[in-house]
């Protein structure tokens, strides 16, 4: 059993974001990077499943070489290996190519990844690798388990769920309550530091989409107080004012 | 030629198809790109539906709906829907396809954009600018922390839009519906689905009009009640913040923020939620937002249109009632 787990390093949940270049250019200054949320739920049920079915664990980064702490991470916190393409992550068919390539060469069984990366959420990665492969994908799963070849998942739709089962290879996106985020043991970081890190040049084509230019939403108004002896009041200004309901 | 839209549809208990309100938006998005392009709409519909339900997309501007109703797409297949819709815009010479985003719409999106090796740009939130060879759209990036003009050039473009992308005009036009059975593909229904557990008579989330939803300051699941009564007097969905579901008071799927479901409806009311910039990523595409906080510090009000500070169990009840009063 060959997993493989793909993660993306993107700015910390609480950053500030800003741009540079006449707001061509994400402004990285100041800004901390961690593995993707979603990411981090596909790595730490695939950690279990490797355990668990004693498989092999890769993690893959289609990203330059500012994302191989993130990567490390990942390592320490139990894959085996790790590959990253060494390319700006620039669409998510050109990402999706790389991962499909990969994928092509080494013939794994589970494909892991977050729903959706935070920076860009796409959420069109995990599919367009599936169809490249001719393989299955389904997101956002939530729950995962591994019967032989088989694999049993529930997934959210909206206003609930839906549970399915396939056979592998598939392609899955990952989101919680899939597994616990799980935390580097100290041990797990110092063997992460001579875990095997292969890096590739791309392969494929170019982006078919290209941003020209980013843009901060217009400022927010003030917010207008209501007293709370006058909260009836709102419901009229939502009708009035606001004319939203 | 023509603007090809995927039009899904909400399935009864008793198999009956309606369009999706979000399908409904992307079809009018769809017909105004096809008016910008000079050619027509066609919307692309999958699984039963009476004539007058498919007549409807022409109210919306889509002069034409291909209707496939093969017996294996009976279930949402993303797999099979794909290679549907991929016929479909082979068969229309569709460059431009427009989807809603939605659990299945973003999986049917994925998969074609890979057989088409078309490009694809999700969260849309504007119409987009140029012409048949290059559009420039406008996506919510960093969880709607920021946006991206992204340019188009590829043979096929995919777009999925977000809700409340464009605001639908509609006319008593009538689309004509065609019959549609592309040859389908084995491989695409290899999976079995063994169950759908699916809350019925509510309004889903990302489709709702209206949202009010609640934080750790509802203090208990028992407490939901005033919530639920505020959200039926205003027809809208219910949502909350992730440590109430994951504290079980309320089920997974009612979780917005950034690492649950984005919304971006006219109005989000938010009672006892402190606004962590966690929450507001997944918010703040909202048109309107009322903020209900005990705390006049809680960051949700720098966030807010609207702002009571109050405690939620008297605030509530009265609004309800504020509600129903005005009629
Ligand atoms: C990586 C990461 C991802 C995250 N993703 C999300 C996400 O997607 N969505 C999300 O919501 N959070 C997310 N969080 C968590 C987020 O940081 C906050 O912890 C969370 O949003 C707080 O929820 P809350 O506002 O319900 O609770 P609290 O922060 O505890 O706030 C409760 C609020 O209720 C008010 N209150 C209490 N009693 C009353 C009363 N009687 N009447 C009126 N007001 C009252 C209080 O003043 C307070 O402001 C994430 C965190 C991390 C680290």
């Amino acid at each position: 059993m060959k997993i493989l787990v793909c993660v993306t390093s993107v700015p910390d949940t609480t950053a500030r974001i800003s741009f540079t270049d006449g707001d061509t250019k994400f402004s990285k200054a100041g800004v901390q990077y961690i593995t993707g949320p979603y990411d981090d739920y596909a790595l730490s049920r695939a950690v279990e499943l490797k355990e668990q079915l004693g498989a092999t664990l890769t993690v893959l980064n289609v990203g330059e070489a500012d994302a191989e702490p993130v990567i490390r991470k990942c390592l320490a916190i139990g894959a085996d290996d790790a590959i990253r393409v060494n390319a700006e992550p620039t669409d998510a068919y050109f990402v999706a190519e790389q991962i499909a390539a990969i994928a092509r060469q080494e013939s794994y069984d589970l494909i892991l990844m977050g729903r959706e990366s935070i920076d860009f959420n796409g959420g069109q990665v995990h599919g367009i690798v599936g169809e490249m492969l001719g393989i299955p994908s389904f997101s956002p799963v939530m729950k995962l388990d591994i019967e032989g070849t088989k694999a049993k998942i529930a997934r959210e739709i909206e206003g609930g769920k839906e549970t399915l089962e396939a056979s592998l290879p598939l392609v899955l996106g990952c989101q919680e309550p899939i597994a616990e985020w799980k935390i580097p043991n100290m041990r797990g970081i110092m063997t992460a530091r001579t875990k095997p890190l292969r890096v590739v040049e791309p392969s494929g084509s170019d982006s078919l989409t290209k941003v020209q230019k980013y843009e901060l939403p217009p400022p927010k108004g003030a917010c207008r107080m209501i007293p709370a002896e006058e909260a009836e009041t709102l419901i009229g200004l939502l009708r009035t004012e606001a004319k939203i309901i | 030629m023509s603007v090809l839209i995927f039009a899904e549809l909400d399935q009864a208990a008793d198999g009956t198809g309606s369009l999706r309100k979000s399908s409904l938006e992307a079809i009018f998005y769809g017909a105004q790109v096809a008016g910008m392009l000079g050619t027509t709409a066609t919307a692309l519909v999958i699984g039963s539906a009476e004539a007058p339900e498919l007549e409807l997309t022409g109210n919306y501007g889509a002069t034409k709906v291909l209707h496939a109703t093969a017996e294996r797409l009976a279930q949402p297949n993303n797999m099979a829907y794909a290679t549907v819709l991929a016929a479909a815009a082979g068969q229309e010479g569709s460059s431009v396809v427009i989807i809603a985003k939605s659990s299945l719409g973003d999986a049917v999106a994925a998969r074609a954009a890979g057989k088409l090796k078309a490009g694809l740009v999700s969260n849309v939130v504007d119409l987009p600018e140029g012409d048949a060879a290059s559009l420039r759209v406008k996506r919510s990036i960093y969880t709607g922390k920021a946006f991206a003009i992204t340019e188009m050039k590829s043979p096929v473009k995919i777009i999925t839009i977000r809700k409340n992308a464009v605001a639908p005009q509609t006319t008593d036009a009538k689309a004509a519906i065609e019959a549609f059975s592309p040859t389908l593909n084995d491989q695409d229904f290899v999976a079995q689905v063994t169950g759908v557990e699916k809350a019925t008579g509510e309004v889903p989330l990302t489709e709702a009009d209206i949202i009010v939803s609640g934080g750790r300051g509802m203090r208990g699941p028992e407490n939901w009640g005033i919530l639920e009564d505020l959200a039926h007097a205003l027809h809208a969905a219910t949502g909350c913040s992730k440590p109430v579901s994951d504290l079980d008071w309320r089920p997974h799927h009612e979780h917005i923020g950034q690492t649950g479901i984005k919304v971006s409806p006219n109005l989000y009311v938010a009672c006892g939620i402190s606004g962590a910039i966690q929450h507001l990523a997944g918010v703040n595409g909202s048109k309107v937002i009322v903020v209900i906080n005990k705390d006049a510090e809680a960051p949700f009000f720098k966030a807010a249109d609207y702002g009571i500070v109050g405690d939620v169990f008297d605030i509530l009840p009265r609004l309800t009632k504020a509600v129903q009063s005005a009629g």
